[in-house]
C-alpha cells in the first residue's frame, strides 16, 4: 500500500510540488496502477531478456564530424531569465 | 464536392490538371477553419501566412511548367508536439505556452521539402498523455462527428481536423494508439509505421521506445503517399533504420487472395461491443469471400499489455520530461527563494495532473529496490509479448481486430477514472510493445451514426502488405459515403 508520505517522497524525488488535493487523489491512482502491476509478477520471466527497443539495433555510430550548432542568442531565446549569455537561475546555497 | 472534402491524392491530380490552384485549395482550407474550427477547436495555433506563403510557391512553379512533389499544394497540419521553427509548440502544456521551438523536427522538413502548406498546430493531449485530448491545457476537442464527443487522443485535434477538413492531413504521434484510436473515433486513417522507420528527431518526447510518427489520412492511399514522404533513415535519430523506403503506393491493391488473416482471439473477448465486433466479423467474411484465408491465432500474454505499457511508459515519461525544469525554456515558476524550490515550483505549477500521474509512476517504479520488481519485469514480459507476435505471424500475413473497444464516448466520461481510460487503449497497446506497423481504416458506422475503426497489424516493416489489406478493406466499407455534418459559423466555404 502506498502512503501518502510515500507519495510525497517520490514527487520530492522528481522535484514536483503537490497540492493536498492532488495528492490524495494521486495515492489512490498510484495504488490503482501498482495493483495492475502487480499482475506481471504471475508471468514467469526466468531467463527472459529485457525489450528496450522493439527494434533492436546495436552500437549505432556516426562520424565524428564538427557540424553547425545553435546559435547562442537562439539558445538562449526561450530562456526565463538569461544574463550575459546564461541561463540565470536563483541562488544555489545560502 | 467541396474543395477541403477531397483528398490528398484528388487535390495532386487537380493540380496537375491544373483544375484549381493551390492558393485555391489553400485559401478553401482556412476558410473551412475559421467556419468549423469555433466548435470543433482542433487547432491551438494557426499559421495562414506561411500556409499562403507555400501555396503561392506551389503556383509558381506549376505555372512554370516544373514537376511538384506529391504532396506539393496539399494543406496539412501537425500535432503540437512537432517542434516548427518560429511557430509556438506546446506539446498543450502550460509549461510550453509560449515555447517558440529554433528548429524544425525532420518530419516538417521532409514535408516543407514536399511544399504542404503548413495550416497550423493541433491541440492534443498534455505532452501526449491521454486518449481523449481533454487533458490538453487549454481546451478540449470535440468530435465532428456528435460534438458531446471526445475525438480520442492524444492525436484528437489531429483526428478531428481531418474529419472535418480542416487539413486534407496530419501527423500525429502514437505511444500506444495515440494515432489509431483518434483516428477510429473521427472516421479517418491512422497509420503507425514500424519503430525506426520514420525520425523522431525534432518531436517533443514522451516515452522513447514506444513513440511512432505517422500519417492521420482521408483515405488509405493518402495514408501510403505521406509515408513515403516522411519515411527513411535520419542521421538525427539513431533508432531509425538505414532500409531501403519502398513506393508504398505500389502496395495499394484490391486484393487479398491467398493472404492469411489472423484474428487473435483475445482482441475478440469480454469488453468489445456487440454492434463492432458484428461489423468487424462482417467485413472479415468479405475479405475471406474475396480469396483471403482467415486463421484464428492467440497472443497469450495480451493480458499483460496495460501493465507493461503504464511501467513503461510511465517510467520512460519520467526521465524525458525532467527537462522541464524552469532553466533554459518553458515555464518558470516566479516564486521561489532558491534552486530547489523553483524546480518543484515549476512543475508543480505547470504540469497537469495526468502528467504528474506518469511521472510519478514512472519515479516510483524506477528507484532503487522496485527496478526489478517493476521496470525490469515489464521489459521481460514486453520480451514475451514481441515473441507472441513472432509466433503469431508464423501463422497469418496480418492480424485483423477492432482498434478500440468501444466508440467515441461522451466528454467526461471517463476522463476521472485512470484504469477505465487505460482499457479503452487495450487493443491498440501491443503495437507500440512490438514495435510492429498497425493501421485504423474505418469500419463502419454504428446504429448511433458514429464510426469505429478496424486495424491491420503486420509484422516489423510490413507496411506494405498491411497497406494492401487497408486498401481492400477501404473499398469493402466504403465510410467516405458518410461526413460528419457541421454548423458552420463563417458562412459556406
Amino acid at each position: 500500500m502506498i502512503t501518502r508520505d510515500d507519495v510525497l517522497l517520490v514527487a520530492h524525488w522528481a522535484r514536483m510540488e503537490l497540492s493536498e488535493e492532488e495528492v490524495e487523489v494521486l495515492t489512490a491512482d498510484l495504488n490503482g496502477m501498482l495493483q495492475l502491476a502487480a499482475e506481471l509478477h504471475s508471468i514467469d520471466t526466468e531467463g527472459v531478456p529485457p525489450t528496450m527497443y522493439g527494434v533492436n539495433q546495436h552500437n549505432v555510430f556516426r562520424d565524428d564530424q564538427v557540424a553547425d550548432s545553435l546559435p547562442q542568442e537562439m539558445a538562449l531565446a526561450n530562456a526565463p531569465d538569461p544574463k550575459d549569455g546564461y541561463f540565470r537561475v536563483p541562488k544555489i546555497m545560502d | 464536392m467541396s474543395l477541403f472534402d477531397r483528398t490528398a491524392h484528388e487535390l495532386g491530380e487537380m493540380l496537375r490538371r491544373r483544375e484549381v490552384s493551390a492558393v485555391e485549395v489553400t485559401e478553401a482550407v482556412l476558410k473551412r477553419v475559421e467556419s468549423v474550427d469555433p466548435v470543433v477547436k482542433a487547432y491551438l495555433t494557426t499559421t495562414p501566412e506561411l500556409a499562403r506563403a507555400m501555396a503561392r510557391a506551389v503556383d509558381s512553379r506549376l505555372q512554370r511548367g516544373e514537376e511538384l512533389p506529391p504532396l506539393a499544394g496539399i494543406p496539412m497540419g501537425l500535432k503540437d508536439n512537432f517542434s516548427t521553427t518560429g511557430v509556438r509548440t506546446t506539446c498543450a502544456s502550460k509549461m510550453l505556452e509560449h515555447y517558440v521551438p529554433p528548429f524544425d523536427c525532420t518530419v516538417y522538413q521532409k514535408l516543407m521539402h514536399q511544399m504542404s502548406p503548413l495550416i497550423g498546430k493541433h491541440n492534443m493531449d498534455e505532452f501526449a498523455m491521454g486518449s481523449s485530448t481533454e487533458t490538453s491545457a487549454f481546451f478540449p476537442t470535440h468530435n465532428p462527428w456528435d460534438l458531446e464527443r471526445v475525438p480520442g487522443g492524444s492525436s484528437g485535434g489531429s483526428a478531428a481536423a481531418v474529419a472535418a477538413g480542416e487539413a486534407i492531413f496530419a501527423l500525429g504521434t502514437d505511444t500506444g494508439g495515440s494515432i489509431r484510436q483518434p483516428a477510429a473515433f473521427c472516421g479517418v486513417v491512422g497509420l503507425k509505421p514500424t519503430y525506426g522507420r520514420v525520425s523522431r528527431s525534432g518531436v517533443v518526447p514522451f516515452a522513447s521506445s514506444l513513440d511512432h510518427i505517422g500519417p492521420i489520412t482521408k483515405t488509405v492511399t493518402d495514408a501510403a503517399l505521406v509515408l513515403n514522404a516522411i519515411a527513411g533513415h535520419d542521421p538525427g535519430d539513431s533508432t531509425t533504420v538505414k532500409r531501403e523506403v519502398p513506393d508504398y503506393t505500389s502496395f495499394l491493391k484490391d486484393d487479398v487472395r491467398g493472404l492469411r488473416i489472423g484474428l487473435p482471439q483475445e482482441f475478440f473477448a469480454e469488453g468489445l461491443d456487440p454492434e463492432i465486433k458484428e461489423g468487424i466479423f462482417a467485413t472479415v467474411k468479405q475479405l475471406e469471400a474475396a480469396g483471403a484465408q482467415v486463421v484464428e491465432v492467440s497472443l497469450p500474454h495480451a493480458q499483460a499489455t496495460e501493465a507493461v505499457y503504464y511501467l513503461v511508459a510511465s517510467a520512460e515519461c519520467s526521465s524525458n520530461l525532467a527537462r522541464y525544469d524552469g532553466v533554459r525554456f518553458g515555464y518558470r515558476s516566479s516564486t521561489a527563494p532558491d534552486v530547489q524550490t523553483m524546480y518543484k515550483h515549476t512543475r508543480g505549477e505547470a504540469f497537469g495532473l495526468m502528467v504528474k500521474r506518469r511521472i510519478l509512476l514512472g519515479t516510483y517504479a524506477l528507484i532503487t529496490g522496485n527496478y526489478d520488481v517493476y521496470y525490469r519485469k515489464a521489459m521481460q514480459v514486453r520480451t514475451l509479448i514481441v515473441r507472441d507476435f513472432e509466433r503469431a505471424f508464423e501463422q497469418c500475413d496480418v492480424l485483423i481486430s477492432s482498434t478500440t473497444p468501444t466508440p467515441a464516448y461522451k466528454m467526461g466520461e471517463k476522463s476521472k477514472d485512470p484504469v477505465a481510460l487505460a482499457l479503452s487503449d487495450l487493443f491498440t497497446i501491443p503495437a507500440n510493445l512490438a514495435a510492429i506497423p498497425a493501421i485504423s481504416v474505418p469500419g463502419g458506422y454504428t446504429k448511433e451514426g458514429l464510426p469505429y475503426g478496424l486495424q491491420i497489424m503486420g509484422p516489423a516493416f510490413g507496411e506494405g502488405r498491411v497497406l494492401q489489406v487497408a486498401y481492400t478493406v477501404e473499398k469493402l466499407v466504403d465510410a467516405r459515403q458518410r461526413k460528419p455534418e457541421l454548423p458552420e459559423k463563417g458562412g459556406v466555404a
